[in-house]
C-alpha cells in the first residue's frame, strides 16, 4: 500500500532524528499532508499505526495537519482557494496558476524529550 | 520535560536526494528523461513499441520498464527493437521510485543515449508523489476510459507535462468526449501539450515522433551553450571552450 511507504519512510525521518538529537522517547509526530501531495490522511495514520506496531514508536501519536490546496495567479494576481482542483484563476480566467499551497508532505515537529 | 522539536523535512526527503542526483547525472550526459505514467491499459507500453520502430536510427533510447509482477512489458519492447531495456519488478509496490531507478541506470552506458523512457506501474495515484529525475511526465488516457480522468486524478495531471490521449480509432464505441476529456485536462493543467493518437492505427503518431526528435535536440543543443563552458574552467579560472 502507497500510505505504507509513506509511512516508513516517516518512520526513518524519526528515528533519525531521535538518534541525532538523543530523545529518549517520542510521544507525537506532527505531520503536513498538502491536498496535491498525493498521500490520504487516514490511511496514512492507518498505515504508522501498523508500521509501528512493536517498536519505540508504538505508543506515538500521528498529528496530521491537512492544508488546502491554493494558487495564485501569474497573469492578475489573484490568490485564491483551489476549488475541486481546478487552476483556473476566478479572477480573469486564466490557467497560468502558481500552486502556493497544497503539495506539502512534510515531517513538521516531534513531541519528545 | 517534552518539547516540540521542530523538524521541518519533507517526508520524501531521501527519494528527492536520489532524484536530484539522477537529475544531474542524466543532465551532465544532455539526455532527455521522460516518466510515462497512465492507469493500466491506457497504452503507455504499445506507444513505446511504436517509438521503438520508428525512431530506432534515429534516437539512442534507452527504456526501463516497471511492472508490479513479471518482465513482460520490458520483453515486448526488447522484441519491438529496444536494445537497452531494463526491467524494474517492484514486487509490491504501485509506483517506481528514485532508488529503484538509480539501480537500473547503473546497467546503462549513458554515454550512449539521447533519451531515457521510464515506463511506470500503471497507476494514476501513487507516481504523482515519486520523483524520479525526469525531464518530464508523460501522462497517458485513452478513449476507453472516462473523459473526467483528469478531474479524478489531478495531482498526476498537474504535475505532467504531456497528455497523450490514445485509442483515438476506439472514438464513438464509448461515451468518451475527448473535447471533454481535453478541457478537464487543461482546466487542471493549462499548460499540458496534447497528442492525440492511436497506437494500434498509427493516427496522430508522427506529431508525437516530431516533438521527441525537437526535444531531444533541444536537451542536445544545451550541451553548446556558453554558460556549460564553466565546466571546463581551468585552476586559474578562465574558460577551456568546452
Amino acid at each position: 500500500m502507497h500510505e505504507l511507504r509513506i509511512a516508513q519512510a516517516v518512520i526513518d525521518i524519526v528515528e533519525h532524528e531521535t538518534t541525532r538529537r538523543q530523545l529518549k522517547t517520542v510521544t507525537a509526530v506532527g505531520i503536513r499532508v498538502g491536498a496535491l501531495s498525493g498521500v490520504h490522511p487516514d490511511a496514512l495514520s492507518f498505515s504508522f499505526e501498523a508500521a509501528t506496531v512493536d517498536t519505540s514508536l508504538a505508543e506515538a501519536k500521528l498529528i496530521i495537519e491537512q492544508l488546502a490546496a491554493k494558487g495564485q495567479c501569474r497573469s492578475c494576481g489573484n490568490e485564491f482557494a483551489v476549488e475541486e482542483f481546478v487552476f483556473l484563476c476566478p479572477s480573469c480566467g486564466s490557467h497560468e496558476v502558481e500552486v502556493t499551497q497544497g503539495e506539502e508532505l512534510d515531517v513538521a515537529y516531534l513531541i519528545g524529550e | 520535560m517534552s518539547e516540540k522539536i521542530t523538524i521541518e523535512t519533507k517526508v520524501l526527503s531521501e527519494n528527492d536526494r536520489l532524484a536530484a542526483e539522477i537529475r544531474r547525472t542524466l543532465g551532465d550526459k544532455h539526455i532527455l528523461s521522460l516518466n510515462l505514467v497512465s492507469s493500466p491499459g491506457s497504452g503507455k507500453t504499445s506507444l513505446l513499441e511504436r517509438t521503438l520502430g520508428a525512431l530506432g536510427s534515429t534516437l539512442r533510447m534507452a527504456l526501463i520498464a516497471g511492472d508490479v509482477q513479471t518482465e513482460n512489458d520490458a520483453n515486448r519492447l526488447t522484441k519491438a527493437g529496444g536494445n537497452v531495456v531494463r526491467p524494474i519488478v517492484t514486487g509490491g509496490a504501485c509506483h517506481l521510485d528514485a532508488s529503484m531507478v538509480t539501480r537500473a541506470l547503473a546497467g546503462i552506458d549513458l554515454d550512449r543515449i539521447d533519451v531515457l523512457f521510464i515506463e511506470n506501474v500503471g497507476n494514476l495515484v501513487c507516481p504523482s508523489s515519486y520523483d524520479l529525475g525526469e525531464d518530464m511526465k508523460i501522462v497517458l488516457i485513452s478513449t476507453t476510459e472516462g473523459d473526467d480522468k483528469p478531474l479524478k486524478y489531478p495531482a498526476m495531471f498537474r504535475r505532467s507535462s504531456v497528455l497523450v490521449i490514445n485509442k483515438i480509432d476506439l472514438i464513438g464505441l464509448s461515451d468518451f468526449d475527448i473535447r471533454r476529456a481535453e478541457s478537464n485536462a487543461l482546466a487542471i493543467n493549462g499548460g499540458l501539450k496534447v497528442f492525440e493518437i492511436s497506437c494500434r492505427r498509427g493516427d496522430g503518431l508522427a506529431a508525437w515522433y516530431e516533438w521527441l526528435i525537437q526535444q531531444a535536440a533541444i536537451k542536445e543543443a544545451a550541451r553548446h551553450k556558453p554558460e556549460n563552458r564553466n565546466e571546463c574552467a581551468d585552476f586559474q579560472g578562465q574558460n577551456i571552450p568546452a
